[in-house]
């Protein structure tokens, strides 16, 4: 036989612990470097009038991103008044009847929906919205925007409610509590930390999409609150402004894309902190 | 004697109809890809995945170069991402479980999942691009910056979080008797990893690949941003190509005839399918290690 | 003493600063069988990691004192060749979940890296294998994951792929404890007819097994080594209270 000799195996030891570290670092510098980068360009941008301006036609300076910000507010809006109440539902509904054929089947297509690229989505919410209707409108924005965000608060909702001890529901049904009243009057209650966060991950989810509003919301130049026509989103608005030939919107898309970008991170780390498990978001 | 079941068969009912309403929506999805690609689907037949024209000028959309561009960009991101994340899964889950640094990365990698792919896109045009024009310049191949490549090293990313995330669950849930079995056999901590953790977790880690993969097939605004959007099939790394995900992106809003949208939806419809598929797989595979391996 | 193979001097160890094993000397003899026992929770494992260095292996573990394997102070040299003169068996058995019976007996060999040709292989698996009487019963079966054994051939297992490396002291920290009686009667055999090619040193805490197998005896009492000695003498006249009350069932 022939022995590997322990020098060249510590050797090989340190090197192999080395790379892994190495590469490691090659994973998570960019974030680094992406997050310093927004923050130094972008933050110039920011200003009171560029939070509150129109965009400004080609040429001309200032201009600012009011429309995209009330836009993503509507848009967001209209996606958490439905996939919020619904998704809930469907996370009590998988809490309690999880291990049942039906609870399975739905599981199942809860983790399908949330597997389903956002894209797609746009085009399902193009269909059932945008065609009927004969024009671009919030309101298809918003649809596909739920649909987007319903898995995530339904398997959350899942999660901190199966965590949820017994003894709890136990206790109330022994008093006599109506099983609605037990669901929720004290179990929910209980769990409202953990739906919170899954919320506030959908809502982070929801705010960066921009793929699937490309042909629902579409996008609007000027301030519109009206779910029934498009509107304009942050995130819609990076894309053109940065795709564009104008050294002007570039700087724009900066300013919006720090703001963007310190919302969702501080809707990231404000739930790190409410839960204290890791989880990606997916 | 009768279970007093009147008080909250509301609720429960209402439970029920929410359960089978997500499995109605996702069969309403599946069946209005379906229906409205349906025009295409007659009309393209099969050429549709063997062809390489799309034109909406001659009416032949063959989606073969979008296909190709998808899995070639997919593929390159995957391999780049499962070596970053397989170091991440090691590092994080055997070496360094808990402590400063495991915290800062841990934070590091799932703050990536969260940035908006528009900010990617937009980062990956200023820097990536540049960065990649300068190298096809050192290798005397056209200078267009954006590309296959530029893509894929963007779309690595953008995925990694999620192998990374699963893999180094998988691995910290090796047992610790088994580890110290190793141990005590003379092995060194790198040789404990090798060839005690990393068997042990690999179906784990598989399944966490697949389900990086589902991401990467679908990821649309980053890629649409520095692909190229060229039309040809080109297995050329260096030129602009194209992904289903980003044709639709650009060419939907502005086409117009019922075959052309129709053929474009046809494309969503294969991507649903493709996606959906490689998920269930990859949460089945997942599953069934951790039934299976730790009892 | 004579014939001592492994000496170890004013041993000290534990956790976050507090000692769980307090200046213990002892001498094992070579090619015997030395038990470890006392109540739960006195030290006897932790002691048996230090001999091989696992223990240090533990987060805030700390560890002074000298073991002298050979004369050789096993703190002065590096844990990997450590750890290959010595072997641990485990209370579970734990063989590798991923690898056949074959591989997880020459697994000690594989994982260092050390190559060899397959008639060698053959014939250190064969030899291990029959060397703790495994080799009838799975010969027909080396290919088969080694967790499809009942738990007692899994012991004997882990005991083949310790011994595969020809170590010189074998330490077994209750290695039947989570065995029926069968089997445990089966390893207990076993260490009977191994002493005489290793150095046993085991940790129990079955009061009749360490009088049925071993040949020395060590008693700890919370940290502390009360008494050592032949396991005849001791457990008819131990020199020590404490050890006699452990003996009668006072306490433990």
């Amino acid at each position: 036989m022939r022995e590997a000799s322990l020098g060249s195996r510590l050797r090989g030891d340190k090197a192999f612990k080395a790379g892994m570290l190495a590469l490691s670092l090659v994973a998570t510098l960019p974030l680094a470097f992406i997050l310093g980068f927004i923050m130094v360009r972008g933050a110039s941008s920011i200003n009171w009038r560029f939070l509150t301006a129109l965009p400004a036609p080609v040429g001309e300076a200032g201009g600012g991103i009011a429309n995209a910000l009330v836009g993503t507010v509507l848009l967001i809006l209209i996606g958490s008044l439905i996939s919020i109440p619904l998704g809930v539902i469907a996370g009590i509904f998988l809490a309690e009847r999880g291990r049942t054929r039906l609870g399975s089947v739905t599981r199942l297509a809860v983790e399908t929906l949330m597997g389903i690229p956002s894209i797609v989505l746009g085009i399902v919410a193009y269909i059932w919205v945008v065609r009927p209707l004969k024009g671009f409108s919030a309101f298809s924005g918003g649809i596909a925007l739920a649909m987007i965000m319903l898995p995530v608060i339904t398997l959350t909702t899942e999660e901190t409610l199966l965590l949820i001890p017994v003894s709890l529901r136990e206790a109330a049904l022994a008093l006599g509590v109506s099983y609605p009243r037990t669901i929720l009057r004290v179990v929910l209650p209980a769990g409202l930390s953990g739906i919170l966060t899954g919320v506030l991950l959908a809502v982070a989810r929801g705010v960066g999409e921009s793929a699937p509003l490309l042909f629902t919301a579409f996008g609007n130049p000027f301030l519109s609150v009206s779910i029934l026509k498009p509107v304009a989103s942050l995130p819609l608005t990076i894309f053109n402004y940065a795709t564009s030939p104008y050294p002007e919107w570039h700087a724009l898309a900066w300013g919006a894309s720090f703001v963007l970008l310190v919302f969702v991170l501080a809707l990231n780390l404000v739930t790190k902190l409410v839960s204290s498990k890791w989880k990606v978001q997916f | 004697m009768r279970i007093e079941r009147d008080s909250g068969s509301a609720f429960r009912t209402l439970l029920v109809l929410v359960g089978l309403g997500v499995s109605v929506l996702l069969a309403a999805i599946f069946l209005s890809l379906l229906l409205f690609s349906r025009p295409a689907l007659l009309k393209n037949g099969l050429r549709f995945i063997t062809g390489t024209e799309w034109n909406p000028v001659t009416g032949n959309f063959q989606a073969l170069a979008f296909v190709a561009g998808t899995l070639l960009t997919s593929f390159i991101a995957l391999a780049i991402a499962t070596a970053l994340s397989l170091a991440l899964a090691i590092l994080l889950g055997h070496y360094f479980r808990t402590g400063a640094l495991a915290a800062v990365m841990k934070t590091a990698v799932e703050l990536l999942a969260g940035i908006p792919s528009v900010v990617y896109g937009f980062i990956g045009l200023f820097f990536l691009v540049p960065a990649v024009r300068a190298l096809q310049l050192a290798l005397g191949a056209p200078p267009y910056g954006v590309g296959i490549l530029t893509a894929s090293v963007l779309l690595a990313f953008m995925i990694l979080p999620y192998s990374a995330s699963i893999g180094r669950e998988m691995i910290s849930l090796v047992p610790a008797d088994l580890k110290e079995a190793a141990l005590s056999l003379g092995a060194t901590p790198s040789e404990v990893v090798r060839k005690v953790s990393l068997p042990y977790a690999r179906s784990g880690i598989l399944g966490g690949v697949l389900l990086s993969l589902g991401r990467a097939l679908g990821e649309t605004m980053a890629v649409t941003m520095v692909v190229g959007n060229a039309h040809n099939l080109t297995l050329n790394l260096l030129s602009p190509g194209n992904t289903m995900a980003s044709l639709i992106a650009n060419e939907f809003s502005e086409a117009t005839g019922e075959v052309y949208l129709a053929s474009l939806i046809e494309i969503a419809l294969l991507l649903f399918l493709v996606s959906t598929a490689i998920n269930i797989v990859g949460k089945l595979i997942i599953k069934r290690t951790s039934a299976a391996v730790h009892p | 003493m004579e014939g001592a193979v492994l000496a170890i001097e004013n041993l000290s160890a534990g956790f976050d600063g507090k000692d769980v094993v307090k200046n213990v000397s002892l001498s094992i003899p070579a090619n015997q069988v030395t038990a470890v026992m006392g109540p739960s929770g006195c030290g006897k494992t932790t002691f048996l990691r230090c001999i091989n260095r696992m223990h240090e292996l533990a987060d805030n573990a700390h560890v002074t004192g000298t073991v002298l394997l050979d004369e050789e102070d096993v703190y002065r040299m590096n844990p990997i060749l450590v750890r290959r003169r010595i072997g641990m068996v485990f209370q579970r058995p734990n063989p590798f979940p991923t690898m056949s019976i074959y591989d997880n007996a020459i697994a000690g060999y594989s994982l260092n890296g050390t190559r060899m040709g397959k008639p060698e292989r053959d014939r250190i698996v064969e030899e291990t294998l029959r060397r703790v009487t495994l080799w009838e019963e799975v010969k027909d079966n080396l290919y088969r994951r080694g967790t499809f054994l009942s738990g007692g051939q899994q012991q004997r297992l882990c005991i083949a792929r310790a011994l595969a490396m020809k170590p010189e002291i074998l330490l077994l920290d209750e290695p039947t404890s989570a065995l029926d009686p069968k089997a445990t009667a089966a390893i207990e055999e076993l260490i009977a007819q191994l002493k005489g090619t290793v150095t046993i040193v085991q940790v129990t805490h079955n009061i009749p097994q360490a009088a049925r197998i071993s040949d020395f005896t060590a008693f700890i009492h919370l940290g502390e080594l009360v008494e050592f000695g032949q396991t005849g003498r001791l457990f008819t006249v131990p020199k020590d209270k404490r050890t006699e009350e452990y003996l009668s069932g006072k306490f433990g």
